[in-house]
């Protein structure tokens, strides 16, 4: 998704039209004739490989969540038990605040992702961007570098750094309800701020000189310029951005479980859906996981991803588009 | 080590669900109990043994096996650990699939439990030498009536304070016997500022409720007696002694190091064997890694006495046991090493090549190690028990051991009083079993 | 890489030309900001490599200092090669990444060629089907995944994982390539099939054109394999088939007051993404900002 529109998208403006051109009609002759041949061998060559592994290891398994999520165990078999598992999960006191904890926190997660990294990406984006930069290949690949590291090493780099035994930090912000959900989101976003960078970076050197020549021209600074051209062809990308961390930080789970466990203290307030997933299925110590739950809760996840999803493409998508022309 | 074992465990849920399957099973794994199945011709039968227990491998190859095979010499036991994280998965799968070994070690409790009643584990109640252990022993791998018994029981690990004795001795301090006297000393040791007094954290949770509430706790609520009586039904977690336990646990947080909150298990062992803290609130299992890492001597005291206590109970935690895979077929060699292991021989050259891990026989065993003995010795003078949650009441949900996880690191970071943990605790038991609903 | 900054240059730079102070700093300002950045991005890396070399003294004396003679130490290497078989961890990582690039590149490039460069019935039906999965993480799957690798009897194999991760990666990969293969000038393919080529070699011919698309998935899809937890932890936790990050998880269970041996298997773990990294950042930036550059 991202890639597409970055990749595709400067092509088109560069090209000096709008970013539908991408879209562009494709060579009308082996179209043509490719329709008309015989039984088109190829056709199926090409696809039918990505389209089975896909179909089978991803869409597959998937819909058997789905299915999953509707059945229960009684007595050893799993009988199906309609909206049951879903009824349970939203109505049970203990279960439903555990989920909603876990909901509420996975947005605070992605409010700090969306509130830090875009204006960070986008300053260090445009910095990377001043023309006469020198170093900027250096800077780039040295600013990518966490982005590359795995979150168990992440999660032990910052909790040494912030270590009030070993590191800087005096407060215990792993360690306080109140901070805890916060400094994770923060690591998270030292880690993957190289993604928004590179994409906003990739729109701000394929702004056509024109457009930045028209403003100078009129007099404007460069700071005028930036906000009143450049930013505007941002804000798809900064949409774009924000839908893909929205998607990765609802089904995050890694950095949290190896710096606070499955159990995500203090007091779950460091909780996410893919932590609440994680100890609903597999279990925890002396807790017994089951694989219905957890197919519940992942439809759960499934189901606020889309409606995520969906927000961005009726609301922020149409909006934004709609003012770039 | 033995809490350290478990808690990675979840992905022993994967394979839980493989297990059910039963095509799961590592190909590897399929040719080693193949191949050591019926090997030595001539008569010898080879026993596979399976364990979490890694770190011992070197200890049980060159130790303890030899011991049996020099009287056993027709028996060979091969010693094969997976690594503790994924041991319960690993041996699901296994036993699922038919290739797992002849000799299973067993977790405490309802995991072990579980493999018996899904037939993996053959009974042991008749087995000689088994009188050797008694009931609280055994009770970690019996059924829930007692009647059946399907692994002997290897070895406890027991609760306790270690302390730096170069600090003590510094300030003057001599170990503390009652709580009266622990809290003075800790005072002093705050007063002095060099040192933190006592060195846990809370971020993982599982040291404040284990190290720390299971660790005094028995004190408060006479150890067996409160464990039995929360299983019946006769006793509630809102009772006043498990409020003082709950009162007493929280009155730490004065002593932790800056930062507790964020201090983590590895961090507080660290923080103590580089000589930064008096005490540490200890199970026996850290007393190998801290006698390797901490260039000064060690001594350890058992929980303190609680004012007008006079008889002193510890967390005598029931940890390792050893049975029998049902699928075996060398059940009578099979049986022959576990008698064995009910020796006082047995008995001895575990205590004294794994310090910190205490057979639990009724046989006399003299450990040379002078820590691990110090712990050890607590038996004669103190009553036995085990920690409350982990026979029965973490059944349903909520969990209660991941429940007092939860309220344990809370009392301490101050964010629930101990009042209210005690109603929590109480209430979540209310909510699923039957015997504590009113 | 020069030619990725022309189209701006020189643009703004005319104003400044005027007031040649804050040219000035107008160039000294952007490179203390990522001077800055930089220390912050990189600085805790550093902060784990260097003290992976030093004695667990100087580790615990002076975290921030460089190892020096006296400090300098392998120990930690040590331990983490004589307890852990971190060289097999290595090669299943190699493995699997390579194996999943490899797949995903090349199935990916097939289908992405096909519907760029033809039209058929349901067409879009098929593009959207294969697009959907950009949006869902597969991990919601992994009910389902578990249970078919049981049925298949990939539990605890490479081959399981390459499969997963090939599906996880392909939605995307189709995607960015079918907009890469519909730039490729049509005046090629069409003078290759006077010539009588197959399809398969226009396909061939078209793929090097799309070379920028390749290496930006290429990378994008390697980075979260190699690094990936969820499922190593739950499929492939055997000891022969373990990845590098899950093994590096597991040994920071079991040894993690031994800073030595932690901090040397962080490094470990790290260096062969980060060197990666640095080697094809170029071709990866290029791939993304391809658009830019033609």
């Amino acid at each position: 998704m991202s890639r597409l529109r970055t990749t595709s998208q400067p092509a088109g403006t560069s090209a000096g039209t709008t970013t539908a051109s991408t879209e562009a009609v494709p060579p009308a002759g082996p179209v043509a004739r490719s329709r008309r041949r015989r039984f088109p061998t190829h056709l199926v060559v090409f696809i039918a490989p990505a389209a089975a592994i896909y179909t089978v290891f991803m869409v597959y398994p998937l819909l058997d969540s789905l299915r999953l999520s509707m059945f229960a165990p009684r007595d050893g078999v799993q009988v199906f038990v309609g909206l049951d598992n879903f009824v349970h999960l939203l109505t049970d006191d203990l279960l439903s605040d555990a989920f909603w904890n876990a909901v509420w926190n996975n947005l605070v997660f992605f409010a700090v992702h969306f509130l830090v990294q875009n204006p960070i990406g986008l300053l260090l984006a445009a910095l990377l961007a001043t023309p006469t930069l020198s170093g900027r290949g250096t800077y780039r690949t040295l600013l990518f570098l966490p982005t590359t590291l795995s979150v168990v090493i992440v999660g032990f780099i910052w909790q040494l750094i912030i270590s009030p035994v070993w590191g800087f930090v005096d407060t215990p912000l792993l360690g306080q309800s109140s901070t805890a959900l916060v400094t994770l989101a923060l690591m998270s976003v030292w880690q993957y701020i190289g993604i928004p960078m590179i994409l906003f970076y990739a729109v701000l050197i394929s702004i056509p000189d024109e457009l930045t020549e028209a403003a100078t021209v009129d007099g404007a600074s460069a700071w005028t310029t930036f906000w009143r051209v450049k930013f505007p062809l941002l804000l798809p990308t900064v949409g774009i951005v924000s839908v893909v961390t929205y998607v990765a930080n609802m089904n995050a789970f890694d950095l949290i479980y190896t710096v606070k466990g499955a159990l995500a203290g203090p007091d779950f307030a460091s909780d996410i859906m893919g932590t609440f997933f994680f100890r609903t299925f597999f279990g925890f110590q002396l807790q017994q996981g089951s694989s219905t739950m957890g197919a519940t809760v992942a439809t759960m996840m499934f189901l606020l991803i889309l409606a995520g999803v969906l927000l961005y493409f009726y609301g922020w998508q149409r909006r934004v588009e709609s003012y770039e022309l | 080590m033995s809490n350290r074992l478990g808690w990675l465990a979840p992905a022993a849920g994967a394979v839980l669900v493989l297990a059910a399957c039963g095509e799961s099973v590592d190909p590897r794994d399929n040719t080693d109990a193949a191949d050591s199945e019926d090997t030595g011709g001539g008569g010898q039968v080879t026993l596979l043994m399976e364990s979490w227990r890694n770190d011992d491998l070197a200890i049980w190859e060159d130790v303890i096996l030899p011991a049996f095979h020099e009287q056993h010499p027709d028996i060979q036991v091969n010693f094969q650990p997976t690594a503790p994280d994924e041991y319960d998965a690993a041996l699901d799968a296994k036993l699922s699939g038919g290739t797992a070994g002849d000799l299973i070690t067993c977790r405490p409790f309802d995991v072990a439990l579980r493999l018996y009643e899904e037939g993996h584990l053959a009974p042991l109640t008749d087995l000689e030498g088994m009188e050797a252990f008694d009931d609280v022993a055994r009770s970690a791998w019996s059924t829930d009536d007692g009647s059946q018994t399907f692994c002997v029981p290897m070895a406890s690990v027991i609760h306790g304070f270690l302390y730096n004795t170069e600090i003590f001795d510094e300030l003057g301090i001599t170990p503390p016997e009652t709580e009266e006297q622990f809290h003075e000393v800790l005072d002093q040791i705050a007063a002095d500022g060099s040192y933190s007094p006592l060195v846990m954290g809370t971020a993982d949770q599982w040291e404040a409720a284990t190290m720390g509430l299971q660790n005094i706790g028995p004190n408060y609520w006479n150890g067996e007696t409160g464990r039995q009586g929360l299983i019946d039904g006769t006793e509630s977690f809102d009772d006043e002694q498990y409020v003082a336990a709950f009162t007493e646990l929280a009155s730490w947080a004065d002593y932790l190091p800056d930062g507790y909150e964020s201090t983590t298990y590895p961090d507080a062992q660290n923080l103590f064997t580089l000589g930064r803290g008096a005490i540490f609130p200890a199970g026996s299992w850290e007393i190998a890694l801290f006698n390797e890492q901490a260039d000064f001597e060690m001594a350890a005291f058992p929980p303190p006495l609680p004012e007008g206590q006079d008889t002193c109970y510890i967390s005598d935690h029931t940890d390792i046991g050893i049975g029998m895979n049902a699928a075996t077929d060398h059940p009578e060699e099979a049986r022959t090493f576990l008698e064995w292991t009910t020796s006082a021989e047995f008995a001895d050259l575990y205590a004294n090549s794994l310090p910190g891990f205490f057979p639990m026989s009724d046989h006399d065993v003299e450990v040379d190690d002078p820590l691990a003995q110090e712990f050890l010795n607590w038996r004669d003078e103190c009553e036995s028990t085990i920690r409350n949650s982990y026979q029965i009441l973490s059944r349903g949900e909520p969990n209660l051991e991941n429940q007092l996880w939860d309220l344990s690191a809370q009392l301490l970071n101050g964010t629930v009083e101990p009042q209210e943990a005690a109603a929590r605790a109480q209430d979540g038991l209310e909510r699923w079993y039957q015997p504590q609903q009113p | 890489m020069s030619a990725v900054n022309t189209p701006v240059r020189g643009v703004t730079r005319a104003p400044a030309a005027g007031r040649p102070w804050r040219a000035r700093a107008g160039a000294v300002v952007p490179h203390v900001i990522l001077l800055a950045y930089v220390v912050v991005a990189c600085g805790p890396i550093a902060l784990i490599v260097m003290n992976s070399l030093k004695s667990r003294e100087a580790i615990f004396e002076g975290p921030f200092v460089f190892p020096t003679p006296d400090t300098f130490d392998l120990a930690g290497f040590e331990t983490v090669f004589t307890r852990a078989r971190f060289e097999l961890y290595f090669l299943n990582s190699f493995i699997v990444t390579v194996g999943t690039v490899f797949l995903v590149l090349l199935l990916g490039s097939m289908a992405a060629f096909a519907l760029a460069e033809y039209r058929f019935a349901g067409i879009t039906l098929l593009s959207m089907y294969l697009a959907v999965g950009i949006m869902i993480p597969i991990r919601l799957g992994t009910v389902g995944i578990l249970d078919l690798m049981v049925r298949l009897g990939l539990v605890n194999s490479l081959a399981g994982l390459v499969l997963v991760y090939t599906a996880m990666g392909l939605p995307l990969a189709v995607f960015v390539l079918t907009a890469f293969f519909k730039q490729v000038p049509g005046d090629l393919k069409d003078a290759a099939r006077i010539d009588g080529a197959s399809e398969y070699r226009v396909y061939a011919l078209a793929v090097p054109l799309v070379r920028p698309g390749l290496a930006a998935i290429g990378v994008y899809t390697m980075l979260p394999i190699w690094n990936d937890l969820w499922f190593p932890l739950i499929l492939t936790p055997s000891e022969n088939v373990r990845t590098v990050t899950l093994g590096t998880q597991l040994f920071l269970g079991q040894f993690i007051t031994d800073w030595n041996a932690v901090l040397a298997v962080l490094t470990l773990a790290a260096l062969p993404m980060l060197a990666l990294f640095i080697i094809f950042s170029r071709q990866f930036v290029r791939g993304l900002t391809s658009g830019a550059v033609k």
